[in-house]
């Protein structure tokens, strides 16, 4: 019988087997090991935490094959890396060492200030960055098989997470009480076409499974974010910059399973050490939220 | 007293992975969807289903919860059918981790390979013909899927994709390498609730 691979179902199908779950950056083998241990139901492959991108400065690509390879062979999981926004050449690469998804970061300096990866000519999946629904869109249709809201990466500050799965949600609710004129004008204000439009104002929800994403760094973020409606959450520098990985990774993939019992995330917080040192939005001088369109 | 309008409720254990999915498909087929996150969630359920996700984590959450114990308590305990009214054991349907876990907690015995069919590059979906079934071609998709490598002498192979057992049963135990959920397919899970839940 005709087998049929890399369909937009098959690639939006990865997110979905991931929902309620925590993905977690690591830079080693050993990191991926106890993210796995931990219960991570992903790792996103990078050489170094958002954290230490922000402090090293310099461009930040896409990372060592070998790197990547190596946490490959650790788990069993599925294995994302990052590309940087646009450079199609460093997501064909990932696509030849068969990761599983493939992240177009702003976390990574951008490579192009025109153009996104065109994400429909690649077989392996993608997941996007965005902080409104018009972004959220428009890297759909460029075909993107699953979102992340930005957040600010690295800064163990939940603020901007917030903000943009917040503001997500308002733009569906709005877009669900326009008429189908302001309907029509919208898709061609948010640059996207009509069809995924439609959809999303009747799903009500976007068309492809929705993570929480930068800045979250205790069990409390991770659960805030998914009573706000996240599908589950990624876990940056949050986990390996704590004083204790292993139990902040456990604590945080526990409050994700159990994000509506207050109960059992007053037990997860218990006694977990310091968290990441966490950064004001206000200080920083570089935004990372604000790569990309 | 329970009439024929009685909706079956079927729980999805909800640790992680694609419970929307599987839940959309029972409420086409009019059963009422549970999520499972407890073991006092097992009460009350006529049925139970394990969806896909990764089976390490799920596995390693259950324990922790005391779930696993509660799984095979319920699966191995007969309890009442509000339609016939008959005991009966409690019908289980795992899909992809599921399918590893059932094998894992000794509910199904089979030998499983994790991750056999390959990376996400490798997942793939299509159409198959299981007679028993439906007379219709079945649409599946098999992502990052388990592959069964051996089933014991209990076990029924329903299904099989390029020689290899994709789809079987030992008593009340389903399981399957793929997901019909993923595509919005309702002949498996009509085919494993309604007839042998309601029959």
């Amino acid at each position: 019988m005709e087998k049929k691979t890399a369909t937009p179902r098959l690639k939006k199908g990865l997110a979905e087997m991931l929902k309620g779950g925590v993905i977690m950056d690591v830079v080693n083998p050993a990191q991926a090991v106890i993210a796995e241990k931990a219960g991570a139901v992903a790792v996103m492959a990078l050489e170094r935490v958002p954290s230490d991108i922000r402090k090293d400065g310099g461009v930040a690509r896409m990372s060592d094959p070998k790197m990547i390879r190596g946490i490959q062979k650790a788990v069993t999981i599925p294995v994302m890396a990052k590309v940087r926004i646009g450079h199609f050449v460093e997501a064909q690469i990932l696509e030849a060492l068969a990761v599983d998804y493939i992240d177009e970061s702003e976390v990574l300096t951008p490579a192009d200030e025109q153009f996104h990866v065109d994400k429909s000519k690649f077989q392996v999946p993608f997941v996007c960055g965005a902080t409104n629904l018009g972004e959220a869109a428009r890297r759909i249709a460029e075909g993107a098989a699953m979102i992340r809201t930005k957040g600010e990466a690295g800064t163990g500050n939940v603020v901007e997470a917030v903000r943009h799965i917040r503001t997500i949600n308002a733009e569906i609710a709005a877009l669900q009480k326009m008429s189908p004129a302001a309907v029509k004008k919208y898709a061609t204000e948010i640059r996207t076409p009509l069809a995924l439009v439609e959809e999303i104002r009747k799903l009500g929800r976007l068309p492809v499974v929705n993570f929480a994403a930068g800045g979250v760094a205790t069990p409390a973020d991770a659960a805030l974010l998914m009573q706000l409606g996240c599908d589950g959450v990624f876990v940056g520098s949050g986990i390996f910059k704590s004083k204790n990985p292993a139990k902040m990774a456990r604590a945080i993939v526990l409050a994700t399973m159990n994000f509506r019992d207050a109960k059992i995330l007053a037990q997860v917080s218990e006694g977990l050490g310091e968290a990441m040192k966490g950064l004001e939005i206000s200080t920083l001088t570089t935004k990372l939220a604000g790569r990309g369109w | 007293m329970p009439t024929k309008n009685t909706k079956l409720r079927i729980g999805i254990l909800a640790i992680h992975g694609d419970v929307a999915e599987h839940a959309a498909i029972l409420r086409k087929l009019k059963f009422e969807p549970v999520e499972v996150r407890t073991a006092q969630d097992f009460e009350n359920l006529d049925g139970l289903i394990l969806p896909g996700g990764e089976s390490t984590t799920i596995g390693k959450l259950m324990e922790i919860y005391g779930l696993k114990n509660e799984l095979i308590r319920f699966a191995t305990t007969p309890r009442k059918n509000p339609i016939t009214g008959n005991y009966q054991l409690p019908t289980i349907f795992g899909t992809c981790a599921g399918l590893i876990l059932l094998a894992k907690f000794g509910l199904l015995d089979a030998k499983i390979e994790r991750n056999a069919y390959g990376r996400q590059l490798d997942s793939f979906e299509t159409q198959l013909k299981i007679p028993t079934v439906s007379s219709k071609e079945i649409s599946v998709a098999f992502i990052r899927a388990p592959k069964i490598l051996s089933v014991g002498k209990s076990v029924e192979v329903l299904a099989k994709f390029e020689g290899v057992p994709i789809f079987v049963r030992e008593k009340n135990i389903f399981a399957a390498s793929f997901h019909p959920e993923t595509l919005g397919e309702t002949k498996i899970h009509e085919f494993i609730f309604t007839r042998k839940i309601t029959a």
